[in-house]
């Protein structure tokens, strides 16, 4: 290895095209368009932060990625690998695209060791010695160290989301798919997470699809933001975020962070504002 | 440490309250129990029952006695068995029902016609279909806790978490270790509450069973149940509190194993 700064070295896998998206749901015929047409190009290993009002069906493009819905017609591809689209209209769920969940979906019967395990014990290529070492080495890396044995409830839910990260990493996935990781912890918990997402980024290059409402940890996060409009979901303004990484909090001072939160702000609170009057529910 | 501390003590302080209560209870039992000879007038209900150093008296000559260990022995077998051959046959039942739709389909709706019959309802039906007596109590008892266990089971198993599967299914779960290492644990604390519901019903059940099918001969019949009612027919008003009392000690016992056994199959309940 040289002793180059990889922080701005990017990965060659994991870029992500959704080409001409469009989900429909139609209970009870009903046809409800939660997303319209929608495209986007995520290069390998940015950090890509879609904001957007609740319920403007964010979710809804997340879990196509994942294979958990299917779409209504467009197609996303994986590094030109077609994932879901014409004859094939939903996505495999596989380790290369690991989900990280708004409430958190450690399983609560295992052991923080055993959680982060789980992904290779499944896949089942290396031997359960070699798992576990690998994933008690990913755990002092991550500053999780003495909270192994201990069960997910028994942790703050601070821990319990980082947890929740390495044992998506252990997978080696291509795409981490964040959905509000963050949403529930109060804002000094969720400054800890950021840097803490970040340094874990910085020795883990991955592509990052990540939903979010909350400007201040989209820009800070993000290379790029991609607001979108309210329902149905479509990108209504792509922000580019130019501040430097490595970032660490003193970026959010600085004066190239405010324009760029002044820039988003106008177009986000113009949507939220359609979305309040439409009365759009949580989604 | 100090946490720690605190806690044993306000658990030692609980533990005295319940104790003074118990023992202003049966000092109140006692008084009213006497009362015809203390104040020459009876107290209304206690006035006419035994009082507690009467019973105690006759709890002492019957401890002594085989038949009564008999009549636990005899209600306890009961008990186990039709509560253990109803997590048998209930738990993948309600898993089952659970995870597959058309299985779900055919049996729920048959299984909730049946469900509202009382077990006791039962009595007489498996009188006639069972061949012996000894089997037709331990299929009342098993009904009294197959049908809580099964509820219990279903509800458990379909409400569980999506995300837990959508996780499990990413990180390249097959069906199999979808099924034995989410689905079954995520179901077992819901396994737990509904045997220690059911194991209640199952005393509950055993007990009017046996007053029912009442003494019979070559060791059928019998049990706490049959105590209290033959004691009852035989005029000791003591011996049916002697009965009664029995039969809240083994329901206590038999639910204080239940929650040892099932706290050590959900150790991270323990934790919150």
């Amino acid at each position: 290895m040289s002793t180059v700064d990889k922080t701005n070295l990017m990965p060659t896998k994991g870029a992500i095209r959704i080409e001409d998206v469009v989900k429909i749901y139609d209970p009870e015929g009903t046809a409800v368009m939660a997303v319209d047409h929608c495209s986007i190009d995520i290069p390998a290993g940015e950090i890509c932060m879609i904001v957007g009002p609740s319920g403007c069906g964010k979710t809804t493009l997340l879990n196509t990625i994942a294979g958990f819905h299917g779409l209504t017609s467009g197609h996303i591809y994986l590094d030109d690998e077609i994932l879901c689209g014409p004859g094939k209209e939903k996505a495999e769920p596989g380790s290369d695209r690991i989900v990280v969940f708004q409430n958190g979906a450690l399983f609560p019967w295992k052991t923080n060791l055993e959680n982060i395990a789980f992904g290779p014990m499944m896949e089942g290529k290396l031997s359960k010695g070699e798992i576990y070492q690998k994933a008690r080495k990913m755990m002092v890396d991550a500053g999780l160290e003495g909270t192994e044995d201990a069960y997910p409830g028994e942790v703050s839910s601070g821990l319990r989301r980082r947890v929740e990260i390495v044992r998506a990493l252990m997978n080696e996935p291509k795409v981490l798919l964040f959905d509000e990781p963050y949403r529930a912890l109060d804002s000094l918990t969720k400054s800890v997470m950021h840097e803490a997402l970040l340094e874990i980024y910085y020795k883990n290059k991955v592509t990052i699809f990540f939903i979010t409402h909350d400007l201040e940890e989209a820009i800070f996060l993000g290379h790029r933001l991609i607001i979108m409009s309210s329902r149905p979901c479509k990108p209504k303004k792509i922000v580019e975020v130019d501040i430097p990484h490595p970032r660490d909090y003193s970026v959010l001072t600085s004066p190239r962070f405010r324009e760029i939160m002044n820039e988003a702000k106008s177009v986000v609170n113009e949507e939220a504002r359609k979305a309040f009057e439409a009365g759009e529910k949580e989604g | 440490m100090n946490i720690n501390k605190l806690k044993s003590n306000f658990s030692m302080r609980a533990a005295f309250r319940g104790l003074i209560a118990i023992i202003i209870f049966i000092a109140i039992w006692e008084f009213g129990a006497r009362s015809l000879d203390l104040i020459g007038y009876r107290v209304p209900f206690i006035g006419l029952i035994p009082p507690p150093t009467a019973v105690l008296d006759s709890w002492a000559g019957l401890v002594v006695d085989p038949s009564y260990w008999q009549s636990w022995y005899m209600s306890f077998m009961r008990v186990f068995t039709g509560f253990l051959v109803a997590m048998v046959v209930g738990i993948p039942l309600g898993l089952y029902m659970a995870v597959n739709r058309t299985f779900y389909g055919i049996a729920f709706p048959s299984f909730e016609i049946l469900r509202p019959i009382p077990p006791l309802a039962w009595v007489p039906a498996s009188i006639i279909f069972w061949p012996t007596q000894e089997m037709s109590i331990a299929f009342v008892t098993f009904l009294g806790a197959f049908y809580t266990i099964v509820i219990n089971v279903l509800g458990g198993a379909k409400s569980i978490n999506r995300q837990y599967l959508q996780a499990a299914q990413s990180m390249g779960a097959s069906q199999a270790d979808i099924f034995r290492r989410i689905i079954l644990p995520a179901t077992l604390p819901s396994i737990v509450v509904g045997s220690a519901v059911g194991m209640g019903i199952t005393w509950e059940v055993v007990v009017a069973a046996e007053m029912i099918s009442g003494g019979g001969s070559g060791g059928a019949g019998g049990g706490l149940g049959f105590f209290i009612w033959s004691s009852y027919v035989g005029g000791s008003y003591e011996q049916i509190i002697v009965g009664m009392i029995s039969i809240g000690i083994a329901g206590y016992i038999s639910s204080e194993l239940l929650r040892k056994l099932g706290g050590r199959f959900t150790p991270w309940l323990k934790t919150r």
